[in-house]
């Protein structure tokens, strides 16, 4: 008995190492991520066609940089995801502050009301606001990036909500004297409020700001009842140049499109992390 | 003590949470440099009393005044009044330096002014040397050291304490009251501090307030309290007691005559008349145990040890008499050897007539 190894036998709850639930997790990944890895391996494809393999080429990325039209779409993009997360984050911040502070009549109402453009089929979402722009005779043609606005509306309406949940779980972890203890010390409500209850906010609205930006920038279904010909976002764009043929130039296009994302994912969780360190210990302080 | 101008003056306050009465008719008056202590088990409305000295809630009724100032809608940013909370509220994304100036920067205390105060603060409470850290790299002992600073820094009239020693381990505690005492001697600003701590309240307060149910039972220093307790709830509240319940028959010369339920007929010494049902108590550590009838005019009772238990520098004896009543009796344990009553002995015990206390009911 002595003489043997010592054995570490797999613990009940040690799942990571079992075998078949290894299995289980690479083939999740690899469901999960090969189409995307194919989609970016194919944007250097140097074929006309995204069939066969022919050799190594930036040149549809030059061409989608060429490409006017999709860098316009890009663009527009771009501007309305900005704006979009801007007035949702505002909104959707205050909206959550207002239902955790303050009690009045019609709040579990007024709350599930809010909720609603999260669970509401896009489709219907589209439709409405197409309905809803026409009827209020929404000017069009006006000069850039003016044009844009019906489409960043359409954006916030159904990006607050989801910064309003982020923000308000973050706020369930505030310790309520925190911002006694403000006030105590001389601070009056505008001066708590942005000393104390903005920096534990703070990972909530990096979090729900990230949140709404992704959601603005690849919503497909709301942004094609809202935009018009002069009014191209990136989704519509590459869904328009698809109905053509599929070229590695699309593929380029959604390469960068990851590539964004990705950073911009990695910047908001590297950010959560440090506010994290900072507020770990607020809950039991 | 000499006597000091009030600093602060409750009157005939009450608080009311729909329509329960949370703080229901307390008056006190608190003098300038005390330290002040409310005790009283959770649920007494000690917090909410706090609380409205701090202007986080304001009275249904009755007044309190502050420096002759009467506080009625005065917010609590307004007040010359900081407190320590229970748990720390120190600014977790602050340094201790911010945290310690923040109540001065935001009534914009020129800079200069504001280094050297916090400097002063953190030496008060022994933390030179910490101000660039963040709390998360603190002890609970420091935090509360931060706490303090933040509030001392203000120089307010008045500090509130809510149960700031509650989060801390025995030991800390212990050092905790000490240097809390000295401090508030050193600094001379009013202390009052809220607990459900009796220990707590004994060893630093200069007076304390019993309160019960939203009333004060009796305000006293700590040894009237003890010694002198007013009431059966603060006899039993503070300390360890052993209660019989009798009749009061006649006042004799200051000698009061009491029919005990079950120890008989006692006489002792008490001046104000006093008829009909009401308490006898004695303290632990004043019964004495012998192995023989203790003289006059001592009382004396035989019985049983029921049950022993040792908590090192002291033991405490439950003595099951023949008459009735189970006795607590506490014991020093002097050496490390020798003898000590264990159960099933069949011993005496008694007191001296004049550490019986009389509470009416």
């Amino acid at each position: 008995m002595s003489s043997k190894k010592p054995r570490n036998p797999i613990g009940p709850l040690d799942y990571g190492r079992r075998t078949w639930m290894r299995l289980v997790l690479l083939g999740t990944f690899v469901f999960l991520y090969a189409p995307i890895v194919t989609l970016v391996a194919f944007s250097f494809n140097d074929s006309r066609r995204n069939i066969v393999w022919r050799g190594f080429t930036f040149r549809y990325y030059e061409k989608a940089w060429n490409n006017s039209s999709l860098m316009e779409a890009f663009l527009n993009s771009l501007t309305i995801a900005f704006f979009s997360t801007l007035i949702s984050v505002v909104l959707g911040t205050m909206t959550a502050v207002l239902l955790w502070r303050f009690r009045f009549p019609g709040k579990a109402g007024y709350e599930g009301a809010m909720s609603l453009p999260i669970v509401i089929p896009e489709i219907c979402m589209g439709v409405a606001m197409l309905a809803f722009f026409s009827r209020v005779g929404w000017p069009a043609g006006l000069p850039w990036p003016l044009n844009l606005g019906a489409i960043t509306i359409a954006h916030i309406s159904f990006s607050f909500p989801f910064v309003t949940v982020v923000v308000r779980a973050r706020l369930a972890t505030f310790n309520r004297e925190l911002e006694e203890a403000a006030k105590d010390l001389g601070a009056g409500e505008w001066q708590t409020f942005k000393d104390v209850l903005v920096p534990h906010m703070r990972p909530g609205l990096i979090a729900g700001g990230l949140l709404a930006f992704t959601l603005s920038l690849d919503d497909f279904v709301i942004t094609f009842f809202t935009s018009g010909p002069d009014t191209l976002t990136f989704p519509i764009k590459i869904y328009s140049m698809i109905r053509f043929s599929v070229t590695p130039e699309v593929n380029a296009a959604s390469a960068v499109l990851i590539a964004i994302t990705l950073i911009m994912t990695t910047l908001a969780l590297w950010l959560q992390s440090r506010a994290g360190d900072q507020l770990g210990d607020s809950a039991h302080g | 003590m000499a006597e000091r101008p009030v600093i602060l003056e409750v009157r005939d306050v009450y608080k009311r949470f729909g329509g329960v009465a949370a703080v229901n008719g307390v008056n006190l008056s608190i003098r300038e440099g005390e330290f002040f202590a409310l005790l009283g088990p959770s649920g007494c409305g000690k917090t909410t009393l706090l609380r409205m000295l701090a202007g986080f809630e304001f009275p249904s009724e009755g007044s309190i005044t502050i420096d002759g100032q009467d506080t009625q809608d005065i917010p609590p940013n307004r007040r010359p009044v900081n407190m320590v909370f229970q748990s720390y509220a120190v600014f977790p994304h602050m340094t201790v330096f911010d945290n310690v100036a923040y109540g001065l920067r935001v009534v914009n205390t020129p800079r200069t002014e504001i280094d050297q105060r916090v400097r002063e603060a953190l030496a008060l409470v022994k933390l030179e040397g910490y101000s660039s850290r963040k709390p998360d790299q603190l002890s609970g002992g420091q935090r509360q050291r931060v706490a303090l600073a933040r509030a001392l820094v203000k120089r307010p009239r008045l500090l509130l304490l809510d149960e700031p020693l509650s989060a801390l381990d025995a030991k800390l505690r212990e050092a905790m009251q000490l240097e809390l005492v000295k401090l508030q001697k050193a600094v001379g600003i009013t202390f009052v501090i809220v607990t459900h701590d009796q220990d707590e309240a004994l060893s630093m307060a200069d007076r304390i307030a019993v309160m019960e149910s939203g009333v004060v039972r009796q305000v006293a220093p700590p040894g009237e309290l003890y010694e002198s307790p007013n009431c059966r709830f603060v006899a039993d509240f503070i300390g360890r007691m052993n209660l019989f319940s009798g009749e009061a028959e006649r006042l004799e010369s200051g000698t009061l005559h009491v029919r005990t339920e079950q120890l008989g007929e006692m006489q002792v010494p008490h001046s104000r008349p006093l008829s009909g049902p009401m308490h006898l108590a004695v303290r632990p550590e004043k019964l004495r145990v012998s192995s023989e009838p203790l003289s006059e005019p001592l009382f004396s009772f035989p019985g049983v040890i029921d049950a022993v238990v040792y908590y090192g520098s002291e033991s405490h004896f439950y003595l099951k008499t023949d008459a009735g009543p189970l006795l607590c009796a506490i014991r020093t344990n002097p050496s490390r050897s020798g003898a000590r009553p264990k159960r099933g002995d069949r011993l005496w015990v008694g007191w001296a007539p004049e550490d019986t206390l009389v509470l009416a009911e």
